[in-house]
């Protein structure tokens, strides 16, 4: 029965359906029975009782006794206790528990201004504002205090993960990046070093920048909301909590020997066989489908990936304009609506390239290994 | 302040200077020239840091033994930690692959069960040929002259490189008919 469980766990995380059923967790519990055909919002409407603070910690308490019972699983154990990966652990709650947190007050107060009552801000200070002295810095004192002692204990209870000196013959398998930048070493498997490693954070970092420039809507500073930041919630989640935490958190406890994916419960087995024969795009087209051999003229041979991620830049966001984001496009006028197109569809290019690889086994869309070029 | 007019600002200025104007100028011109200086200082001592006086270089030509040292149908890692390559035999011959993974450069592992490379760092994995084949790398493992001394021995030189996407694999350097 427990073996069962375990197995079916184990199948559920293989990346395609792990990341699926992410994906479907994410919009169907920010925006319960709100997304989809009618039956769909019948069937999710039940999950907005989730942000009552009960329900929640109800939740909570069941993942966190699921989570402590793992650690009776010895394959589950091994990784999860490894004093690198303790912090990685407890990053799944915190993050949970936060955004939780945040999604819960905003609904509470979207609540408390339909009902033409006072938001808990105004409530718990009375005219919106405290002081800086006791309040602010009193609190701050107190969380100072409290953290040193808590890392004091960690640093002393928990062993800093030492390795043995460094050797270039002798690369650790697996060989992992800092927690906070598997995220970064995810996307190396999926893109070329010059995309992976310069232009995406690069990009994050533009687009972290211009969040201001972009977002015009004033709502929400100062107070929590839901319901008027809805589109800017959905979209900073989305690239923090599904394409950043989650990233680390497979990077951490699913890569295993060989940058294999491993199942929470499997062994860790440096022999594991997977079958990952890459294919291009251009080899799926021209060899698979056209059954002739690949042109010499790298242009040609190339011809279909080329005017693919030219369409996907250029020719979906003025269609976007004009069918689905109409509204959003009137919203940001021109400029800004081509910024964000440009900045969210490169976003987007990262889920997609992850899961052609996960289902195709495709290596490259574009690729002109003569000049380095592969997207 | 200062443009304020009036008494106080000429009161300020009455009052016994001890800076005169040529006294103020020579402190400022000690002060820059020490600056400078310091700053010179400072770079010829980076500039001093960029040649060492030791430097380790492992030579870039070496002997790996006798043809007969190596068997058919092994991937031979004795000089993989000395000098970073992996000599493979096969029927036809002998090549030397470069133990350097070509999508970010960690070092590959030869995985004898599997009959393959597998970089620990992103998964690239490379046949025993050194074409890649999974994972992300976006080009086969290079390869380096290999040719027989006078003395019998197989001379590998790291300074000439061998790219199968450039078609250098067909070049008679790049492998060793035995």
């Amino acid at each position: 029965m427990i073996e069962a469980l375990k197995h079916s766990v184990n199948w559920l995380s293989a990346p395609p359906r792990f990341f699926t059923i992410t994906l479907a967790a994410f919009f169907v519990l920010l925006f319960p029975g709100e997304l989809g055909p009618a039956w769909l919002r019948r069937l999710t409407r039940p999950l907005q009782t989730v942000y009552r603070p009960k329900v929640g910690g109800i939740v909570f308490a069941v993942l966190g006794v699921l989570f402590l019972a793992s650690c009776f699983d010895p394959n589950f154990a091994l990784i999860v206790l490894k004093p690198d990966n303790v912090p990685i652990a407890a990053m799944i709650f915190l993050v949970a528990f936060f955004v939780w947190f945040g999604l819960k007050e905003g609904r509470r107060n979207d609540a408390l201004r339909a009902a033409e009552q006072p938001i808990i801000e105004k409530r718990e200070s009375g005219d919106g504002k405290v002081m800086v002295w006791p309040d602010l810095v009193y609190t701050e004192f107190l969380c100072m205090i409290l953290w040193t002692i808590f890392l004091i204990v960690w640093s002393i209870c928990l062993k800093a993960p030492i390795e043995e000196p460094a050797n270039p013959a002798k690369t650790p398998n697996p060989s992992k990046a800092p927690w906070y930048f598997l995220g970064l070493q995810e996307m190396l498997v999926y893109y070329d070093p010059w995309i992976a490693g310069v232009l995406l954070p690069g990009l994050i970092i533009v687009g972290l920048c211009a969040i201001p420039y972009i977002d015009k809507n004033p709502k929400g500073n100062g107070y929590f909301t839901f319901k008027e930041r809805k589109p800017e919630i959905a979209i900073f989640l989305f690239g923090f909590v599904v394409l950043w935490v989650w990233l680390i958190i497979i990077g951490t406890f699913l890569r295993g020997p060989n940058q294999n994916f491993f199942g929470p419960f499997e062994y860790w087995d440096a022999h594991k066989l997977v079958p990952l024969i890459n294919v291009d795009l251009s080899q799926i087209i021209w060899v698979k489908w056209m059954h002739t051999a690949l042109p010499r003229n790298p242009i040609l041979r190339e011809i279909f990936g080329l005017t693919l991620v030219a369409a996907y830049f250029l020719a979906l966001p003025p269609l976007l304009a004009k069918r689905w984001l109409k509204g959003y496009y009137e919203k940001l006028g021109p400029t800004r609506f081509h910024i964000m197109m440009f900045l969210g569809l490169t976003m987007l290019s990262l889920p997609i390239k992850m899961m052609l690889r996960w289902t195709l086994n495709m290596h490259y869309v574009v690729t002109v290994p003569e000049i380095f070029f592969n997207i | 302040m200062a443009a304020a007019p009036g008494k106080p600002a000429s009161a300020q200025a009455a009052t016994p200077s001890v800076m005169t104007r040529r006294g103020f100028l020579s402190t400022l011109g000690v002060a820059w020239t020490a600056f400078a200086a310091a700053c010179a200082a400072g770079a010829v001592a980076t500039t001093r840091f960029m040649f060492p006086n030791v430097l380790f270089e492992p030579p870039q030509q070496f002997k790996a033994g006798l043809p007969a040292d190596f068997q058919t149908g092994t991937v031979d890692q004795r000089y993989k930690e000395s000098f970073g390559v992996f000599i493979v035999r096969d029927e036809q011959g002998i090549y030397v692959l470069r133990a350097v993974c070509t999508h970010l450069g960690c070092t590959p592992n030869w995985l004898e069960a599997e009959n393959k490379f597998k970089c620990p760092c992103h998964g690239s994995g490379f046949y025993r040929s050194g074409i890649n084949y999974e994972g992300p790398a976006p080009r086969p493992l290079e390869r380096y002259r290999i040719v027989l001394a006078d003395d019998g021995q197989i001379l590998i030189d790291k300074t000439k490189i061998f790219a199968q996407e450039k078609g250098e694999w067909s070049s008679p350097d790049s492998f060793l008919k035995v």
